[in-house]
């Protein structure tokens, strides 16, 4: 007899991450609770005396299956947003009603039989041995001609064959070009601002700040500083100690940080 | 040497074979091949006759196998020649009057380019002639049949370069159809009939057929031997069949292959003698086109085209003594035999104005070519003489035998048929003399750039030797009835029969009509004035000057209702069958554009649907195993 | 307590299972609860085997399992060649099964 205590466990911990796949909005939130499934049926699988299987089950699903989902969700971007409209109409009920038809239908089935388990064969590898290599050993050949072939398909999925011809670094440059960028390398962040520091735009010969010199990234961040904004910062912060020190390293004051543009705004 | 008659066809067939695929190499020399083939045929063919006389006329058929040729569990049918006094007369003929047209050409298409190809059509002619007259059965002749029809309309199309004549060949061809049309069902009936299409089983089974079955072989025979003798009503292709170079028209239209429909109603005389019917229609038709071509013979202005309607009438003298039976048989083969010379001859005479005159033909600018022309006049005449049955030339003893034969008889046919051949004489000798006076007498009325001359010894020695025929070959056969006798075990003999009126009268008869059409011609072609247009003349001149209007009632008749008829079939098929099966089409296709709407590209659906019948399949084994 | 009840676990593990495939427009998660279906009948599989006391159930469970991997890295692989083509993997787009 299995005991009711790891029953129920079993069922919350895979039944509640289970309805994650309905209503959960991110595929890695998603994949993290179905890692909780599967643990939870590998917890099932011991319970029910077959402790090889629930080893398999870590082993090939958490371990490989759902990593190998956690792989290529990376690959296709996190930021792969659902949007959860409906857009097939009628699809919802279509699907509440077949998932809970099937379910009903079974439960019921199910809640009418009477069954006397029979006393248990512990799954152990070496039961599982002799049974695999028995009786089902040619199942087990196919399905090792099945990994092989998988395995080459998969392959030949994901290989892409270039279509078009390589292009060298002149021909990308010449398009560059062609396209109206600049003919000659974006200007270092800092240069010609009194400070080289990343979040400082470089400036042009008129003295004007080139927005572009400053990463993208810090730029949506709203963490550029403006090289006007950075010299008053500067000059405020000096003191006659400065020139005293060796080096010119700024004071221990000075660390304090202060906020850059934007920040204000936010608060 | 009978056996090797085989070598008959296959000398001109072989010799236009080489002739057609040596191509220019053979230009210089080609000619001379044809010649020669045709000249080896006629060798062969004459040894075979000297061997055959020596035999008793009761063994003078033989039968050559040469291969078997269909063997099919029912018709098993082996392709043979059989030689007998009849297929021997007309191999006979063929080879020698062709021989003689062959060297004629040598000259008369000097200057034409393509000489050699005339020569390699013109020995197909000949060997497919040669097979249809020996075939020993109708598959095997209708081989022949079409050979020669495909030689026609290459030579009637020869110089295709002419729009009109490239029509005219078509024409020929066409209308040529339609008898072979007529021959095929034949051959269909001789098959369900009797089982077998040789003439020795056919013709020895035919006493036992109803006379029904033989009448409906006969008018189907009657039918191939219009479209190929030109008798009415398929009569129209002949005059325009003139298009081709004169010696064809010599050899092809006038001696040999317009006969080939006598020749298959001779042949077939088992099946005509058991249907009464079929005679008089075979007669009647004969009648009628020796009247009409007659007619039409009197009004026309171009030599070759009154030539033509002579050629139509005196086949229709043939054929009206094909239908009067076993005792007109022979005499149609004679009138063949002889009429296959002089007009030859006149065909010949003909090309030969034509050379000289630079290929004119309207005889109204012809005249007083004798002193120009001395030979062609001289053969020319023999020839017109020999049409006119002027004793003792070779029309005379033909031509007059059948008007004999034609009075022989009971109730009204012999007053018609007779009074037609009779008539026909008076009509012939009035057309030919002024065809005659036209050309050869009266005043010359030549247009200025025409100097004529004779023609070279090439095209005059033939011509010399077809007259030397034209005039004494009649009396020569008719001496003894030797040529009746010669083609007995072919024919049968016939029982002698008097005519209605005595045979004398009748000789007096169509003496006097003779010379009554001669002079009438000499009076108004030979002495008067001929003017040199046609002058505007009667409706029913007119009428003959057009064929009697046969392309227009062609096209009434058999044209217009056939355009219809295509049309409303194309209708029908287009709304009715075409319909049907687009309607149909149409159905599948809405059916298929309602049903696309499931088909909406969306996975989920699919699976929505998978699932579905998953909970249904589910319920079905809950519920009913339960 | 009748291991039974863990087939009714599995039934209602396949439903949520099934719900999903229909619902969810993102690849890789349909693609999740198809997993969650094998897993569910391996399982009613397993709890089969424990009834009956005999280790059938649990060896083909296994091959289920053999069969699943094998799915899942040919499926990935459909679904990284649909993105590359696509730049998304949302079961709506590739709508060329339309008739």
């Amino acid at each position: 007899m299995v005991s009711p205590v790891l029953f129920w466990v079993v069922a919350i911990l895979t039944v509640v991450p289970a309805l994650s796949l309905l209503f959960a909005r991110k595929a890695v939130h998603i994949a993290m609770s179905i890692v909780c499934v599967m643990v939870g049926l590998a917890a099932a699988y011991v319970g029910l005396d077959a402790p090889f299987l629930g080893v398999v089950q870590i082993v090939v699903y958490t371990g490989a299956v759902m990593m190998l989902f956690l792989f290529v969700l990376m690959l296709v971007g996190v930021d792969q947003r659902e949007d959860t409209r409906e857009t097939i109409k009628g699809q919802r009920w279509i699907a509440f009603f077949t998932a809970g038809g099937i379910a009903f239908l079974l439960i019921s089935v199910l809640g009418r039989v009477s069954i006397a388990p029979q006393a248990a064969r512990v799954g152990n590898p070496e039961e599982i041995a002799l049974v695999l290599f028995g009786r089902y050993v040619l199942v087990m050949e196919v399905l090792g001609a099945l990994l092989i072939t998988a395995a080459v398909g998969a392959l030949i999925m994901t290989h892409t064959p270039r279509l078009t011809p390589r292009r060298t670094q002149s021909e990308v440059q010449a398009a560059r070009v062609l396209a109206g960028a600049d003919p000659v390398n974006k200007p270092m962040p800092g240069v010609f601002a009194r400070h080289n520091a990343l979040d400082v735009p470089a400036r042009d010969p008129e003295g004007k700040p080139i927005e572009h010199s400053v990463s993208r990234v810090l730029e949506a961040r709203h963490q550029m500083s403006d090289g006007d904004e950075f010299r008053t910062r500067l000059e405020n912060t000096s003191n006659p100690e400065d020139s005293q020190l060796p080096n010119g390293a700024p004071s221990a004051d000075s660390d304090e940080r202060t906020p850059r543009i934007g920040e204000e705004d936010q608060k | 040497m009978l056996t090797l008659t085989w070598l008959l066809i296959a000398v001109p067939l072989a010799s236009a074979a080489v002739l057609l695929l040596a191509g220019r190499r053979a230009d210089a020399w080609g000619h001379w091949l044809g010649v020669a083939a045709s000249g080896t045929a006629f060798v062969v063919g004459f040894v075979a006759f000297l061997q055959m006389l020596g035999l008793e006329s009761e063994e003078r058929a033989t039968s050559v196998h040469l291969f078997s040729w269909i063997p099919g569990g029912e018709l098993n049918l082996d392709a043979g020649l059989l030689v007998d006094p009849l297929s021997m007369t007309f191999v006979l003929l063929i080879t020698f009057v062709g021989t003689l047209i062959h060297v004629y050409s040598v000259a008369y298409m000097e200057h034409d380019a393509d000489r050699r190809r005339f020569f390699a059509y013109l020995n197909l002619f000949v060997a497919a002639m040669l097979l249809l007259v020996l075939a020993d059965s109708y598959l095997l002749l209708f081989v022949g049949w079409e050979g020669v029809g495909l030689a026609s309309y290459l030579l009637i199309g020869f110089w295709n370069f002419k729009r009109e004549y490239a029509t005219a060949a078509n024409k020929a061809f066409f209308v040529n159809r339609i008898g072979d049309l007529g021959l095929i069902f034949a051959m269909g009936l001789m098959f369900s009939y009797f089982g077998a299409l040789d003439f020795d089983s056919v013709l020895s089974q035919a006493p036992e057929a109803t006379t029904a079955q033989l009448t409906a072989i006969g008018l189907m025979l009657l039918l191939a031997a219009c479209g190929k003798s030109a008798q009415f009503p398929l009569q129209s292709w002949l005059g325009d069949a003139m298009a081709g170079p004169t010696p064809v028209s010599a050899l092809i239209h006038a001696a040999t292959m317009v006969t080939a429909g006598v020749y298959l109603i001779v042949r077939s005389a088992p099946i005509f003698n058991g249907a009464p019917n079929a005679q008089v229609v075979v007669a009647a038709v004969g009648a009628f086109t020796l009247i009409l071509g007659a007619l039409i013979g009197m009004a026309k202005d171009d030599i070759k085209k009154a030539l033509a309607a002579s050629t139509m009438s005196q086949i229709g003298y043939m054929m009206l003594a094909a239908g009067l039976g076993p005792i007109g048989y022979a005499f149609a083969i004679f009138h063949l035999v002889t009429h296959g010379f002089f007009k030859a001859g006149m065909f010949l005479g003909a090309g030969s104005v034509m050379h000289a005159m630079n290929d004119q033909v309207d005889m109204r600018r012809f005249g007083a070519l004798k002193g120009a022309m001395v030979v062609t006049w001289v053969t020319f005449g023999l020839g017109w003489l020999a049409i006119l049955g002027v004793p003792p030339f070779s029309g005379f003893f033909s031509k007059d035998k059948i008007i004999e034969a034609a009075f022989v008889g009971e109730g009204w046919q012999p007053w018609v048929f007779g009074g037609a051949a009779l008539i026909g004489a008076g009509l012939t000798a009035f057309y030919m003399s002024r065809l005659f006076f036209m050309t050869f007498h009266g005043k010359a009325r030549w247009t200025d750039e025409v100097h004529p001359h004779e023609s070279p010894a090439l095209m005059t020695v033939p011509m010399m030797i077809l007259a030397v025929g034209s005039a004494f070959l009649g009396l020569f056969l008719a001496m003894g009835d030797r040529f009746t006798h010669w083609l007995e075990p072919v024919t049968g003999h016939a029982e002698h029969h008097e005519p209605v009126l005595p045979v004398p009268v009748l000789i007096a008869l169509t003496l006097i009509l003779v010379a009554a059409g001669g002079l009438l011609a000499w009076l108004r072609y030979g002495r008067a004035e001929v003017p040199e247009t046609a002058p505007s003349a009667s409706l029913a001149t007119l009428a003959a000057r057009n064929d009697f209007f046969q392309d227009s009632v062609n096209r009434a008749v058999v044209q217009r209702p056939g355009q219809h008829l295509t049309r409303t079939l194309v209708y029908v098929d287009a709304t009715v069958v075409d319909g049907a099966v687009n309607k149909q089409a149409r159905g599948w296709a809405g059916l298929g554009e309602a049903s696309r709407r499931l088909q909406n590209g969306q996975v989920r659906s699919y699976a929505a649907t998978m699932l579905v019948g998953l909970v249904i399949v589910v319920a079905v084994i809950v519920v009913g195993g339960l | 307590m009748n291991p039974i009840n863990f087939v009714i676990l599995a039934a209602i593990l396949f439903s949520i299972g099934s719900a999903a495939v229909l619902l969810r427009r993102n690849a890789i998660v349909a693609f999740m609860g198809v997993e969650l279906m094998l897993n569910a009948a391996n399982l009613a599989l397993v709890a089969f085997s424990r009834i009956h006391g005999q280790l059938d159930g649990q060896v083909m469970a296994f091959f289920v399992m053999v069969v699943a991997a094998a799915e899942v890295v040919v499926g990935l692989a459909i679904i990284i060649a649909l993105f590359r083509a696509r730049q998304t993997i949302s079961l709506d787009e590739p709508a060329e099964l339309k008739g």
